[in-house]
């Protein structure tokens, strides 16, 4: 071991120190979210949670599973999630497999009209017009009218483009047609690039707010996102919101909403999070 | 005599140059659509996503047109109303609206810039702590909870800010968490609501957004100083650099091309601000420090339900915005292959 320079060691010091606190940083509102969620209305109500739960007790997230407008939000949000992530993944690897062909005819002006609307955009008003006057107003409109992201579908094309022609030539020396070159050479072959690419559409349709919100008319089909904002504005409004004769704190059941929305994520977190940084580096968009 | 002969010549080439470009033509057409007639899975695949581009985000620009027309609801369709100039763009820039709109674009670059100054580099210094810790279980685990953040949706984000921003309610409801420790340091008075107080409003924007994006930001500028040859390092220690004289001379312009495409892509973003985490964080108290130009439209065109104020103006607000937006992105990519021959398209 080579001797360290002392500006070496002290960097290297300040660099242990922050990254801990940055990352205890990072960690920390989801800790106190939970101990605020399962504290005793009491304790949370005098401000003694401050990182571990005190008096620990369960009444608020009960209510929570208990209330059933939350499980149809729920319910929706996993709707969206799973035949949105479904539908996008099936639109987007056709084409991005299409697009990875040199041999395809007007290859070049396809992918520029893909690449282009990553850059510029009709803005809002237009474009909730247009998805108003298409009718995009309920369940499934919301699965198509928001399937496909053009980051996507470039970031899966690259990665087609680097899968080995050998093997797809003998595929196709051995009878194969197009669709099986896709499903048997190509996806097995791409599993990661694939896997980041599903996890990119189910977050953004997991956490999908905004449009949601402007463009769906039913309370009973909006998701899990508009259901925790409209419930946190309607506490944010009420002067009288703490005064309740509940076995908890109000805003513990808001705590508590927030930690049954994001258990699945913090549970998946672990597993996907190496997919999720991948995709950083392989978006390198180019023509 | 010689001259003429040139002339003859050159009409000659000319005349089977087209000749040959003619039967080219032609047979390029031709052979496009033999190579079509053979490939015709591969254009079936391509069509739903060419028919969802077209009918998704080309279409709306049809809808650009409502910024010049005389159309006050969200009801009516663009076709069916009437024109009316450039009325909506005259009440932006010097009628109704024009206090606001401007404030809204003041705001934009304001947040923009704060959010590029003290944004930009937290990253890169995260980077570089991570690239010094040299325990690849603890570097692992760091980095993963710094990534957590830009997991979880936005509405959470600013629900969990808004709870521990919350004033209180004494005596039923203690003040949240954060508001008590700045409340324990002196940094704000009692009473003091931070989310209705114009002053706090950037701050709180900004800083929670490098919690929220620093860790995941570091990713690109961790792999550009992992691909530095440790060799680099030993020479500059031979020569007898320190720490500091070794991130100068050595780490820096090894992620200088990284450094370079990841500032101009921030440039060019400069006008897309976080539109959504800023209608869950603003309210009316905080439209003076807060409303950006997306809100604005948002706000005025009626989107989040309510009466729309007046949608053409939203409109003209909106196109405004997205021309500029083009332009930065443009010039951001031109800059970008001129310094570093990398382009986006």
């Amino acid at each position: 071991m080579r001797r360290l320079d002392i500006s070496e060691v002290i960097f290297k010091v300040i660099a242990y120190v922050l990254v801990t606190l940055f990352a205890i940083a990072a960690l920390y509102p989801f800790i106190y979210t939970l101990s605020a969620s399962v504290s005793g209305k009491l304790a949370f109500e005098q401000g003694r949670v401050i990182f571990w739960p005190v008096d620990f007790q369960l009444d608020a997230l009960i209510a929570v599973i208990s209330d059933k407008g939350f499980w149809i939000a729920y319910t929706n949000t996993l709707f969206y999630t799973f035949f949105g992530t479904i539908f996008s993944m099936v639109m987007s690897i056709a084409a991005a497999y299409a697009l990875s062909k040199s041999r395809l005819v007007f290859r070049r002006q396809i992918n520029f009209l893909i690449v282009f609307t990553m850059w510029f955009s009709a803005g809002m008003i237009p474009t909730f017009l247009n998805y108003k006057m298409f009718g995009v107003d309920f369940r499934w409109g919301i699965i198509y009218g928001f399937g496909v992201q053009a980051f996507n579908v470039i970031l899966l094309r690259n990665y087609f483009s680097g899968v080995s022609k050998e093997i797809e030539e003998a595929a196709i020396v051995d009878g194969a047609n197009e669709f099986q070159v896709l499903t048997n050479v190509y996806l097995p072959m791409s599993k990661s690039a694939l896997a980041t690419v599903t996890l990119f559409y189910a977050l953004s349709r997991w956490n999908g707010y905004f449009w949601n919100l402007v463009l769906v008319n039913w309370n009973v089909e909006h998701p899990l996102q508009v259901h925790l904002r409209k419930y946190l504005s309607e506490y944010l409004m009420d002067e009288n919101a703490s005064i309740t004769n509940t076995p908890y704190s109000p805003y513990s059941y808001m705590y508590a909403m927030i930690v049954m929305s994001i258990i699945p994520i913090i549970v998946v977190y672990p597993y996907l999070q190496k997919y999720f940084a991948r995709g950083v580096n392989v978006g390198g968009v180019k023509e | 005599m010689k001259v003429n002969n040139d002339v003859k010549n050159m009409s000659l080439d000319e005349l089977k140059h087209e000749l040959l470009m003619e039967s080219l033509e032609k047979n390029k057409w031709h052979r496009y659509w033999v190579s079509i007639k053979k490939d015709w899975p591969l254009y079936v695949m391509l069509i739903p996503v060419i028919l969802y581009f077209f009918i998704f985000r080309y279409m709306p620009i049809y809808g650009i047109l409502a910024a010049f027309k005389n159309q006050n609801d969200l009801t009516l369709s663009v076709g069916q109303a009437p024109f009316a100039g450039f009325y909506a763009f005259r009440s932006l820039i010097a009628g109704d609206y024009a206090k606001e709109f401007w404030q809204a674009f003041r705001n934009t670059f304001a947040i923009s810039m704060y959010g590029l100054i003290f944004g930009f580099p937290v990253p890169i210094i995260l980077a570089l702590f991570f690239s010094e810790i040299k325990s690849d279980f603890y570097r692992s685990l760091t980095q993963i909870l710094t990534y957590l953040p830009k997991f979880i949706s936005t509405v959470v984000i600013t629900s969990i800010i808004t709870l521990m921003l919350f004033e209180g309610n004494e005596p039923h409801q203690a003040p949240g968490v954060l508001t008590s420790l700045f409340q324990m340091f002196g940094l704000i008075g009692e009473n003091t609501r931070m989310l209705h107080e114009p002053q706090y409003f950037r701050s709180i924007y900004i800083i929670s957004g490098i919690w929220e994006g620093a860790g995941y930001g570091s990713i690109v500028y961790f792999a550009a100083i992992m691909a530095i040859s440790p060799t680099n390092y030993e020479a500059a220690r031979i020569d007898g650099a320190n720490k500091l004289a070794q991130i100068r001379y050595v780490t820096l312009p090894g992620m200088a091309p990284t450094l370079t495409i990841m500032l101009i892509l921030r440039i060019g973003e400069i006008l897309s601000v976080g539109y959504e985490k800023i209608i869950l964080l603003y309210n009316v108290q905080t439209y003076e420090t807060a409303d950006v130009i997306s809100t604005f439209v948002t706000r005025i065109g009626g989107l989040m339900g309510g009466q729309s104020i007046s949608l053409n103006t939203a409109a003209a607000a909106d196109l405004f915005n997205s021309i500029i937006a083009m332009f930065l992105v443009l010039g951001a990519n031109f800059i970008s292959k001129r310094v570093s021959d990398t382009s986006l398209f």
